[in-house]
């Protein structure tokens, strides 16, 4: 292999060492640290004028202690369960609005296809704060969604949404939507029509052939779109935070309180290095997905 | 003749169409896609919809597939009306255009997708399968996909997967378009055989008419919604009812003119001052002193240096062009009038032996039945 190529192929390597691997390092380093009242607040910090004693030193000062805190207190455990629970509805909620939406819209007329298009990526041109902002606004006691649900006549009490994990359903729902429906949309535009009607012909019905044609093709799309939205809502802090209320429990929360509230970079580092290993999972079966499907596609 | 070895039920008045078109309409908003078409396709026939696109024959098609509904009249398959019957309901199979072929199903699947889906029981599915994989000479090919197929292997698919519920009528709707032509006229007598051996009816639409010649028992031409005429090959070929569909079908020298005399089965049209009307057989429709034109086939043309002197039908030219195909010998002839006249002949003789060369005076000349006088 000739020098240019190896340099070529050193840049991403390279991007992932220090974008992603030292950081983790850090990170991780910090989780085997003990919590201390200093700047930066855990020890041992690696002093390398010791020389080899030194890093002798810090090394062997390096424990699984954090660790083993998170499973003494079982509202760590709760936590992680609580946000895999929140985000798999979410998640499966996303799955119910989106796929409807991304059909619709492979179904539209051509010309309306790029402003159906538009719509759902326009969002993403506002901050992300200030619509879960509006969403209080909507969902609060004598917010919009209530003053026009009184006003209609529907119900005489306003409902509590705001500061319960319905509000943080809907928050969730709402922001990853996109997420959802853009690779489903990709792989229903795709389909041949007559495929539906090849499947009539054979003697399904048109309930059938939706099912055996066009769900079945637009899979791949759907196992992306879910990966897309559970991954992050998993560890989703902003909704929680602003949408949900003291019972709502999930890991990003929990995370941050650590850092800020409580100061305990420790015990949050290792709460994020556990998130990473629960997140994984799902990624490493998005990637062979999206590998299956580009195989599929050559 | 002896019509009983001949097939051709639709000459026969006690014979039972299979399928028939009363007075059929579809309109699409303010489109008139199909007016008003009267149709009757016998069982067994190889059926072949002939036009331009966008002249209805895929429509007419779609609507025996039940995809699309009948705005007016009624289709009747075995005698039971359509009207409202749908297409997973229909003992009727198509083969698409682009073959749909599920692309995320083995060729065994696609070809056990309709059968899973019929009365068939499991235990008889991969009898069939195989049956069918057999009939198109894929057995080696059951577990690919259909990505890792060729063109032709696709189409084969798509024709074993219509047969394979054993429907009483398919529809092919241009089966052979996407074939390069040389598999297209291999797959031609592949696909009649195996209309043959099955003794299913096929219906199929093309816009090329060298594939309806070739195929079919009986051409519908179709223009505009309507159909133009609806014969026998050799009778599309031989005795077009209208210019439209002797210049739609091969080759054909349309000289305009009026008609002179129309008596009977022959027929004469004045085309030029001072030229004596030419003869043909007479076309539907014509009468005395109606304007005309006389179609004629560039093969049916003689073409000869010295004046034919017992032959009607002849006049002479000068050879403008010459378009030597190898086999066949093309020569553009201008007239006095200014018309130019296509004459064929067949090279039995080596090229340097040609007598013919271009700017010579020659004389056209063809019998009296060669042509047919139509109306204008």
């Amino acid at each position: 292999m000739n020098l240019a190529r190896r340099l070529l192929i050193g840049v991403p390597y390279l991007w992932l060492l220090a974008l992603f691997l030292v950081p983790f390092l850090i990170v991780l380093k910090i989780s085997m640290s003990d919590y201390a009242i200093s700047i930066p607040p855990y020890t041992p910090t690696l002093d390398v004028s010791e020389g080899w004693t030194g890093i002798r030193e810090f090394w062997a000062a390096l424990d699984f202690e954090n660790y083993v805190f998170l499973t003494s207190d079982s509202l760590y455990w709760k936590a992680y369960l609580s946000s895999l629970r929140i985000a798999a509805l979410a998640t499966f909620f996303t799955l119910l609005i989106g796929f409807p939406i991304a059909y619709a819209m492979a179904n539209a007329p051509d010309e309306w296809r790029p402003s159906l298009m538009m719509l759902v990526i326009l969002p993403f041109w506002t901050s992300f704060l200030i619509r879960v902002y509006a969403w209080i606004g909507i969902l609060s006691n004598d917010g919009f969604l209530n003053q026009i649900l009184m006003w209609t006549g529907v119900i005489a009490e306003p409902l509590v949404v705001l500061n319960t994990n319905t509000a943080v359903y809907i928050g969730i729902v709402y922001t990853y939507l996109p997420f959802m429906i853009l690779p489903i949309y990709s792989t229903l535009e795709k389909l041949d029509g007559s495929l539906l009607e090849a499947a009539q012909d054979l003697g399904c019905t048109k309930i059938g052939a939706f099912w055996s044609v066009t769900v079945h093709l637009a899979k791949p799309g759907v196992i992306a779109g879910c990966f897309l939205v559970f991954i992050p809502a998993l560890g989703e802090f902003v909704i929680p935070s602003l949408l949900g209320g003291s019972k709502t429990l999930m890991i990003g929360k929990v995370l941050w309180e650590e850092f800020f509230s409580n100061r305990d970079w420790p015990v949050a580092a290792a709460v994020a290095i556990i998130l990473l290993l629960i997140l994984i999972v799902p990624i490493v079966l998005f990637q062979r997905n999206e590998q299956k499907q580009r195989e599929a596609n050559e | 003749m002896n019509t009983t070895d001949v097939f051709a039920p639709w000459l026969d008045p006690e014979a039972k169409p299979m399928i028939e078109f009363s007075n059929v309409t579809k309109t699409y908003g303010k489109f008139t896609a199909i007016k008003n078409i009267d149709l009757k396709i016998y069982p067994r026939e190889f059926f072949a919809l002939l036009g331009p696109s966008g002249c209805g024959k895929t429509t007419l098609m779609r609507m025996l597939g039940g995809f699309e509904n009948v705005s007016e009249g009624t289709i009747t398959i075995d005698g039971q009306d359509m009207k409202g019957v749908a297409a997973n309901k229909r003992s009727v199979n198509m083969m698409f255009q682009s073959y749909a072929l599920f692309p995320h199903l083995s060729v065994a699947d696609n070809l056990a997708f309709g059968l899973k889906r019929s009365d068939m029981p499991r235990s008889e599915i991969k009898g069939r399968v195989d049956e069918m994989l057999r009939l198109v000479q894929l057995g080696k090919f059951a577990s690919r996909k259909p990505h890792q197929l060729s063109g032709g292997q696709r189409q084969r698919v798509a024709l074993a997967r219509a047969l394979a519920k054993a429907p009483k009528l398919l529809l092919l709707d241009e089966p052979l378009g996407a074939l390069d032509k040389k598999l297209r006229q291999e797959t031609q007598f592949e696909l009649m055989d195996i209309q043959e051996k099955t003794g299913t009816t096929f219906v199929i639409v093309t816009h090329d008419q060298e594939e309806a010649m070739t195929m079919a028992s009986r051409i519908a031409v179709m223009d505009h919604g309507k159909l133009v005429q609806v014969d026998t090959p050799d009778r599309i070929y031989e005795a077009p009812n209208s210019t439209y569909v002797a210049d739609f079908i091969g080759d054909v020298n349309i000289i305009e003119g009026r008609v002179s005399k129309s008596d009977g089965d022959a027929a004469e049209l004045a085309w030029a001052e001072g030229h004596s009307p030419i003869r043909g057989m007479s076309g539907a429709g014509i009468s005395n002193g109606q304007g005309g034109a006389f179609a004629i086939r560039p093969e049916k043309i003689a073409i000869a240096t010295d004046e034919p002197i017992d032959v009607h039908n002849r006049i002479s030219g000068e050879v403008e062009d010459i378009a030597y195909l190898g086999n066949i010998s093309t020569y553009y002839v201008r007239l006095a009038n200014g018309a130019l006249v296509k004459s064929q002949t067949v090279n039995t003789r080596r090229i340097a032996r040609r007598g013919i060369t271009w700017n010579d005076k020659v004389w056209l000349s063809w019998t009296d039945t060669a042509g047919i006088v139509l109306a204008g």
